[in-house]
């Protein structure tokens, strides 16, 4: 039996696709990215058992020239996590469709506002001894929520659906039902 | 006996889960079948830890399969003392999720899919402390880890969706990268087996060996959340409900970490990385507690000097001595407990004072004297202040690193100092601000009632303490504007009144509450949420036992140096592996 190099070539293909999509900023290509990466590995997988022989089954064939049958194994149970972990993803993806009207990483809030206290230590910000000018242009209002965000499309979506709660406040509700 | 015994930790949650999710309807019933059965798996582990002490390390094999073939469980020191840590924190953290939603109602949070999910978590955890193979480590770490995503993701709001893609993405990378490994170790070795591999990985040339090392280490290292790979977790940690961030900095990462400890240890003696580990160990203590000093949010300091503190096991790692490998081994233990513990004092805070940003927190001390004894003994403990098990592992692992000597590692010892006082900078931070600053009425004013009367047309008008010193009309800074200032959209105001919430914070005068005790003060405050007595109580049970740690470091530390030895000796898994040829 003669090792091929067909898997290698696929697999090598496969794992720069999927890298390249999994820097995508976009969520759909995030997903794409990690298909292709999980199937280069699982081929990685089923080809670590060497050159391909007959199938492993009693009476079939002798022991000496069956495919090793453990790394088949393990890859019917990858795929399958692979495949449920991958279901869970887009369904996160369409869930912060639903939320935000994005599918792309969104920026972390808190770390903008952390970032943004430039020259000043935790402790200059303290409330009760700075001058609130400084604090206007320098700190906001702990902003868990999408304070940054500038798309007015995004801004007035998010109005409606949560009437009422303050733009910081970390645990917005669910997206009520019936609402669009 | 262990042969009974040790699948349990595994089998006992899994079909807790399948229970808890038949029960799902009565929560009563369901609370008590999850708390029933972690309970149960904290004796089974308890017992497993005092046979395989006393006995040494035992192996079963799944099914009866012939050993090298068979998938296996074994049971060492380190695998039952983890087993133990890991259990009770659960247990812990289950009764205070127990006493959240007693007290907030379960229509309103999702808990019938909750306990099924944490007992899965818990499984998955038991499963990757026992799995005698790498591919077995794998399901281990995937069954924790996709209950882990449901778990962060629970109600899926806004914030946690985008948390929660983050750590979801980069875990996936991680898994891909083991299985991967796993797949090359295959194709070397023939074997996926760790008492086999133990054997045949050393017969492989040194640069193969090199690559499976490298490859293993940065798949683990992206878990246990080692500096170059440590930014998700501040990132994905803090805006999941309470106990579920508490489970997971308690567990998720230290599962990485036994994955590393077992990996250098069992297949990889020779310590061809050492070097870069305890470079990886210098910059995640550094870099993480720098993190933590910069942060005002109680849990994203956590979360930083959770990241930091995973710098002290991989240094004790990196020393590849036996003294090392016990302080790391402690140093784990502890902080499991104490990290789990000071991420439920936080969602405590977040209840009492109705958020967790330093900047807005104030008069804690007066308004819950427990809740600031319950935040100040984990804080010093994981600062290290002498008594406590904190400064014992830190002695241990600055003594093993002396013992070692050389440049690098007393710079590595001197790193580890400075991150000790940092933290205790970080933490007596939030201390003093939260606890001791006098009290001021908009600290306990966020809530989401309040802000929807903010909300309201003359809005931040009864919210200014200062009496109308602060001009409502004052314009939206750029930042909060967004560039959308003409367009006044419902939730504009609503910024605004945040906005103006945070400006009468800024601007009221401490002149009530500074000279005066303010005992009343704490009263006379817009009333938030109690703390109710169940989550106290699970909470003050998680600190007995991270000073209770402190009273049993003695023959603690003697128990970790003794799995040390094991581990360092390598034949004790090994033989209990083969061993189990004889028995069976």
């Amino acid at each position: 039996m003669t090792p091929t190099i067909v898997l290698p070539v696929v697999i090598g293909g496969l794992y720069a696709a999927g890298v390249y999509l999994l820097l995508d900023r976009s969520l759909t290509r995030v997903i794409l990215g990690f298909i292709l990466l999980g199937n280069a590995t699982n081929l990685l997988l089923l080809s670590s058992s060497g050159p391909a022989m007959l199938a492993p089954l009693f009476g079939y064939a002798e022991p000496e020239e069956m495919s090793d049958p453990l790394p088949q194994a393990l890859v019917l149970t990858a795929i399958v996590i692979t495949f449920g972990v991958t279901a869970f993803l887009l369904a996160m993806v369409h869930r912060s469709w639903r939320l935000v009207r994005q599918e792309v990483i969104e920026v972390d809030e808190e770390d903008r506002r952390v970032a943004a206290r430039q020259g000043m230590d935790a402790d200059d910000v303290d409330p009760d001894d700075i001058d609130p000018n400084g604090l206007r242009t320098e700190d906001r209002p702990a902003g868990k929520g999408n304070t940054l965000h500038s798309d007015v499309d995004v801004e007035e979506q998010l109005a409606r659906r949560y009437d009422g709660f303050a733009s910081d406040d970390i645990a917005l509700p669910p997206t009520r039902r019936g609402e669009q | 006996m262990i042969g009974d015994l040790a699948p349990l930790p595994v089998l006992l949650p899994l079909l807790g889960a399948a229970a808890a999710l038949l029960v799902g309807r009565h929560p009563r019933v369901q609370r008590t079948v999850s708390i029933a059965v972690l309970a149960g798996v904290v004796g089974v582990s308890v017992a497993l830890l005092l046979i395989a002490d006393a006995e040494g390390a035992a192996a079963v094999a799944v099914g009866d399969w012939p050993v090298p073939v068979a998938i296996m469980l074994v049971v060492d020191r380190l695998s039952a003392l983890m087993l133990v840590v890991a259990s009770t924190v659960g247990l812990g953290v289950l009764v205070f999720a127990v006493g959240q939603g007693t007290a907030d109602g379960d229509e309103e949070t999702p808990l019938s899919i909750f306990h099924p999910t944490f007992l899965v978590l818990m499984a998955g955890v038991s499963y990757a402390f026992l799995a005698g193979d790498l591919f077995n480590l794998y399901v281990g770490f995937e069954v924790l880890l996709t209950s882990s995503y449901v778990l962060l993701t629970l109600g899926g709001s806004a914030p946690r969706i985008r948390a929660g893609i983050t750590y979801v993405v980069v875990s996936l990378l991680s898994s891909l990268l083991f299985l991967a490994s796993i797949a090359l170790v295959y194709a070397a070795t023939g074997t996926v087996n760790l008492a086999q591999l133990a054997g045949r990985i050393g017969e492989l040339p040194a640069g193969t060996q090199l690559m499976l090392q490298s490859m293993l280490l940065i798949a683990f290292g992206i878990k246990a959340a080692v500096f170059p790979l440590s930014a998700w977790l501040p990132d994905s940690y803090p805006t999941a409900p309470a106990p579920v961030t508490a489970v997971f900095a308690g567990l998720l990462t230290k599962v990485g970490v036994y994955a590393i400890i077992r990996t250098q240890t069992l297949l990889f003696p020779d310590g061809a990385l050492d070097d870069v580990l305890m470079w990886a160990a210098l910059a995640t203590m550094l870099v993480g507690i720098l993190g933590a000093v910069a942060q005002t949010d109680i849990r994203r300091i956590l979360s930083f000097t959770l990241v930091s503190h995973i710098g002290y096991m991989v240094f004790g790692i990196a020393l590849a001595t036996t003294a090392g490998l016990a302080g790391a081994i402690f140093y784990v233990v502890h902080h499991i407990a104490i990290q789990t513990t000071l991420f439920l004092v936080a969602g405590l805070i977040e209840r009492r004072g109705g958020t967790t940003s330093t900047a807005r927190l104030g008069g804690l001390a007066t308004a819950s004297p427990l809740l600031a004894v319950l935040f100040f003994v984990p804080a010093m403990n994981l600062a290290g202040i002498p008594p406590f098990s904190g400064f014992i592992g830190k002695v241990g692992l600055l003594d093993a690193g002396v013992a070692v000597g050389g440049w690098q590692v007393y710079v590595l010892v001197g790193g580890a100092v400075v991150t000790s006082l940092l933290t205790l900078v970080a933490m007596s931070r939030v201390w003093t601000r939260a606890f001791w600053r006098p009290p001021t009425q908009a600290a306990s004013a966020d809530t989401a009632a309040a802000a929807a009367r903010d909300a309201g047309p003359e809005h931040g008008q009864e919210d200014d303490p200062a009496g109308g010193e602060e001009p409502a009309e004052e314009p939206l800074p750029a930042g909060l504007a967004g560039g959308a200032t003409s367009t006044t959209t419902a939730r504009q105001t609503g910024r605004r009144g945040a906005w103006l919430r945070h400006v009468a914070v800024a601007t009221a005068a401490p002149a009530g509450g500074e000279g005066q005790p303010s005992g009343r003060a704490g009263d006379s405050r817009t009333p938030t949420r109690p703390l109710p007595a169940v989550m106290m109580a699970a909470t003050t049970a998680m600190v007995l036992l991270t000073v209770g740690l402190t009273v049993i470091a003695g023959p603690l530390y003697g128990m970790t140096e003794r799995a040390a030895g094991d581990l360092r000796e390598r034949t004790p898994y090994i033989e209990a592996v083969y061993g189990a040829e004889v028995d069976e």
